[in-house]
């Protein structure tokens, strides 16, 4: 084997392209890869899942038992919207859609790494749009409530600080998207090493590790993201 | 035995991937100190467990940022390899 087929491994891990495709005029070649199917059977899950919910939700009477999926339901529901609750206040309402959306996404496309899928968040792509959102949503909120003072605060407390009030506002998106493909595709890269280096008969052993790299750095790194765009939000919005 | 200059370009590439890991001191450090004190913290205050401990976690989260930009550089030098020529 030599240097080159041992640094340039082609292991598991890395975007695979499924299908390259051309359209007339564009000199490039586009391609469906692993991230694009990845996403679409993560959102299809999502809506599946919420639409039976919502048809369950709909029969229910006030007399019956909740039986056991109402009840997984109402958890989680209640959950995301008291954590919501806990850091924005009376603001809320208007952000506990996106963010219970943001959180139960990025909670299934970390875990579905169990499920023989390359997490989508394991994508630069895909993290840095999260992470776009994110800042436009500070961006648009912190307007809506300041006015022209949202601008001008870049230059307090004195105006030779503003490129770092500057450099700090852009490096929200910038830092959130990093973390939470750092955090994925660490774990992503391990588990790919490993696999290359057990014997493919192998059944049990690798899933103490998948229970460490997808399940516990997934669910707090879903958690963090959603906290952090909660409080860079609430950071503009809240009263004085 | 004849190492050729791509060869060199990517046995380099190797020991700087290894060489950016070194930034996973810090984050390490950090998070023992913020795991430390929210242990006395619950030590003091049994009772603001769970606070103490979602506060703790996304302290540890954000410390944990410098370390992942090294991973960043080190799967780039690895995979991406930009020094190809």
């Amino acid at each position: 084997m030599s240097v080159t087929s041992l640094v340039a491994c082609d292991s598991s891990f890395m975007i695979k392209s499924l299908y390259t495709f051309r359209i007339p005029g564009i000199d490039y070649d586009f391609s469906i890869n692993t991230t694009h199917v990845a996403i679409l059977l993560v959102s299809v899950f999502i809506l599946v899942m919420a639409i039976i919910a919502r048809i369950k939700i709909n029969k229910v009477q006030a007399t019956d038992t909740p039986g056991m999926f109402q009840n997984a339901i109402e958890i989680i529901v209640e959950m995301l919207g008291s954590m919501v609750e806990g850091i924005m206040g009376k603001n809320a309402n208007r952000f506990v859609n996106y963010i219970s959306t943001l959180f139960l996404f990025i909670i299934i496309s970390n875990i579905s790494g169990l499920f023989g899928l390359r997490p989508p968040t394991a994508d630069y792509g895909i993290t840095l749009a999260l992470g776009l959102i994110t800042f436009f949503l500070v961006q648009v909120n912190g307007i809506r409530k300041n006015g022209v003072k949202h601008f001008t605060a870049l230059f307090q407390p004195i105006w030779f600080l503003f490129p770092i009030n500057l450099i700090g506002e852009f490096a929200v998106p910038l830092s959130l998207s990093l973390r939470l493909f750092g955090n994925v595709m660490s774990g992503t890269v391990l588990m790919g090493l490993i696999y290359d280096l057990v014997n493919p008969y192998t059944v049990a052993y690798p899933a103490v590790l998948h229970a460490y790299f997808d399940l516990f750095s997934g669910c707090i790194q879903a958690y963090v993201f959603s906290m952090l765009t909660m409080v860079y939000v609430n950071d503009k919005i809240a009263d004085d | 035995m004849n190492i050729s200059g791509q060869e060199f370009i990517q046995a380099m590439s190797a020991i700087g991937a290894g060489i950016a890991m070194i930034a996973g001191v810090g984050p390490g450090v950090g998070q023992g100190i913020a795991a430390g004190h929210g242990a006395s913290a619950v030590g003091r205050n049994p009772g603001a467990k769970s606070d103490i401990t979602s506060t703790m976690l996304l302290g540890q989260a954000v410390a944990e940022t410098t370390g992942l930009y090294g991973f960043a550089v080190a799967i780039i030098l690895m995979f991406v390899k930009p020094f190809k020529g």
